[in-house]
């Protein structure tokens, strides 16, 4: 906004429009050097690997399973339409769209909480306590999910206490559970940014005009946040579609998502072009998605 | 210097003060021994007590952290009193939510939706209160019309000067028919040419709605130019209530003095009723409310005092006192000379700069004179 602003008080003015020009394309040439790194990182590192994936999804193998650089065909890529295929797509799918919708009703309350806080001091504290978790690496916690699941752990014992449940390792709802941990920080920080900088007066406000509190919440603190709701719901979604070692430590060999069934494609079955189809069909639908979800509610961001 | 604009600005308004708002009996709002603590040893507002008439123009005026605005906010209900009652047109509030109360703010920083365009800004409250669709267009276009922001009702609200999101604000606001309008320093935020347009337009606006006005500021020529009556606040309490020029010609007390408009002092004590013995020794005749022998701040307006070069060419039967001139300062329309009253420190005189008035040097000898009744004698 402030930006935008500046560019129109400049333009107001009387300025020769040839000096403007020359010093905005210096403007730009400065921005490219200064993001420079950033290009050389992304292009080596990102757009480089993704290229190499796209190249072998066409590729064939030998008879050891040995990608081969000839004999291009569209093989991997009509795999992808096995029922086997499309199950645990599926399932990935709407494992991912319920964590994201879990995570945003656990995470809002709770950033909500903090963001109100009024001592800077609590808030700074509340959210040291959501980032302790990622002082230790995310496997050796999905470990630790393991023992508390066990056959031994505590949250076996209580469901068969309670008749519930009767084991909780290596079934759908441990990989559930895994996925919600590892993820709820991330919608929880973006959510908190959005409401730590949202102006109360604006809530105060409503209530002035009539508002109660629930029709204030929704009229006015729902649509400001929303950035933080469609932020934290990406960064969300997205790791949870592809996620590998949460079900692989959590759900066994019984719950496969697409994750595992990459990492299968380029280990244990040795049929690398399929896996990069695989990564590269991900990829596009994620792509897609992401998209359509700024273009339907980004605006604001 | 900004002050003394406000105030010439001030005589061009209509000084009566008789409107009919004066006259009407109902308390539009009253405050029966407000408190409002914050923690355990904050005491923001401190048994207060106000009526607010109907239809009046009421300014709530006074330095940041005096309670004003906490006074302000729980009126509204978004602050609610630790003891006390706050009643709207008779009504006990007690902890009744703002958005059961018959008020509507003006709020500081305006608060406008950013979400949302002009129009559905200022039709938030009527579509709150479930109002007819058709109805709801009707009456936020006259709303609009009123603040003259025509043509502008689908612009967003992030688009809009300041002068523009103020004007909504309080189109916002009005739109609603509140019984009593109230405002948090509306003006803070404009700069001063457009404040003093804005002030004009809101005391035009206040007598077509026919609305009381509750107006918060701490800006002393705001309140005296627009205002029916001046509660004055100082560290949550009431200093003094009362019309303008009751506040600025007689204030009750040396924080009004001090606080509304400039105030020359001179300490003295009390000689006999109607006159005081000043520092310097000499006794002149001043308002007095004190018994005699009690020490007194003696309080002269600067635009009251005027200063000649011999007791011969001052006008009789007034108070002369013989000072010095310590520095002399230009305005363009007027001079500020501050003259040393034997050892006191030095008053500032207040000089139009017109061709009948002499001029002094500094370090000239000079008699300061003004009538007895400019002159109030107010203790500490």
């Amino acid at each position: 906004m402030t930006l935008l602003d500046e560019h129109k008080t400049v333009e107001d003015e009387e300025v020769n429009p040839r000096l403007e020009r020359r010093a905005r394309r210096q403007e730009s040439w400065r921005g490219f050097f200064h993001a420079a790194p950033a290009y050389v990182y992304l292009t080596f590192f990102f757009v480089l690997p993704l290229l190499i994936i796209f190249v072998f999804s066409f590729a064939s193998r030998s008879n050891t399973g040995k990608p081969l650089l000839e004999n291009w065909n569209l093989d991997s890529w009509t795999r992808l339409a096995d029922p086997l295929v499309r199950t645990i797509a599926v399932r990935s799918l709407t494992m991912a769209i319920a964590n994201t919708v879990l995570c945003l009703f656990i995470a809002y309350p709770f950033a909500y909480w903090i963001a109100t806080r009024a001592r800077q001091r609590t808030r700074t504290l509340l959210l040291i306590a959501v980032l302790i978790p990622f002082w230790s690496n995310f496997l050796v916690r999905t470990y630790a999910w393991r023992m508390l699941l066990d056959s031994d752990g505590y949250i076996t014992q209580l469901g068969q206490l309670t008749g519930l449940w009767e084991r909780m390792l290596f079934t759908q709802p441990a990989v559930f559970i895994g996925l919600l941990y590892g993820y709820l920080p991330f919608m929880i920080l973006p959510l908190y940014a959005a409401l730590e900088r949202m102006d109360w007066s604006l809530v105060e406000a409503g209530r002035d005009l009539y508002a109660s509190g629930s029709k204030a919440f929704r009229r006015i603190t729902l649509p400001l946040s929303k950035p933080g709701i469609i932020a934290g719901s990406i960064l969300v979604f997205i790791p949870s579609l592809g996620a590998y070692v949460t079900p692989d430590i959590l759900g066994g060999a019984k719950t496969n998502l697409l994750g595992n069934l990459i990492v299968t494609q380029f280990q244990a079955a040795r049929n690398w072009p399929f896996g990069s189809a695989l990564s590269g069909a991900i990829l596009i639908v994620m792509l897609v998605a992401t998209m359509l979800y700024f273009r339907t509610g980004g605006r604001t961001i | 210097m900004a002050l003394t604009n406000h105030r010439s600005n001030g005589a061009n308004e209509p000084l009566s003060n008789v409107s009919p708002a004066m006259t009407g009996k109902a308390s539009a709002v009253s405050l029966h021994g407000v408190t409002k603590r914050f923690g355990e040893d904050v005491v923001a507002v401190d048994d207060v007590d106000l009526q607010i008439r109907d239809g009046e123009f009421f300014s709530l005026l006074g330095p940041s952290g005096c309670g004003k605005t906490t006074t302000l906010r729980m009126i509204a209900g978004l602050e609610f009193p630790t003891e006390g009652s706050v009643r709207i047109f008779g009504e006990e509030m007690g902890l009744r939510p703002p958005n059961k109360r018959p008020v509507n703010t003006v709020f500081q920083s305006y608060a406008l939706f950013p979400h949302m365009n002009v129009a559905a800004n200022v039709g938030f409250g009527l579509r709150m209160k479930k109002v007819d669709d058709s109805e709801i267009r009707r009456r936020v276009g006259e709303a609009i019309e009123l603040v003259r922001l025509t043509g502008m009702e689908s612009r967003s609200s992030k688009e809009l000067s300041g002068g523009e999101q103020q004007r909504v604000a309080l189109a916002r606001a009005l739109v609603n028919r509140p019984k009593v309008l109230l405002l948090d320093e509306p003006l803070g935020a404009l700069d001063l040419k457009l404040r003093q347009t804005m002030q004009l337009e809101l005391k035009d606006i206040q007598s077509e709605v026919g609305i009381t006005f509750v107006y918060v500021t701490h800006d002393q020529g705001e309140a005296l130019t627009m205002s029916d009556r001046i509660g004055v606040m100082n560290e949550g309490r009431l200093a003094q209530i009362g019309p303008p020029e009751d506040v600025y010609e007689a204030p009750q007390n040396l924080f009004v003095a001090g606080f509304v408009g400039e105030m020359c002092l001179l300490p003295a004590e009390v000689t006999e009723p109607g006159s005081v013995r000043l520092k310097s020794g000499e006794v002149i005749r001043a308002r007095t409310s004190s018994p005699k022998g009690e020490p007194v701040i003696l309080t002269i307006r600067p635009e009251k005092l005027h200063i000649y070069s011999a007791v011969s060419e001052a006008p009789p039967d007034r108070n002369a006192l013989n000072g010095s001139i310590v520095r002399r300062t230009f305005y363009g329309e007027a001079i500020v000379y501050e003259v040393r009253i034997g050892a006191s420190d030095p008053i500032e005189v207040r000089v139009e700069n017109i061709p009948s008035i002499g001029r002094w040097d500094v370090g000239e000898k000079v008699i300061v004179d003004f009538h007895p009744e400019a002159g109030m004698a107010l203790t500490e």
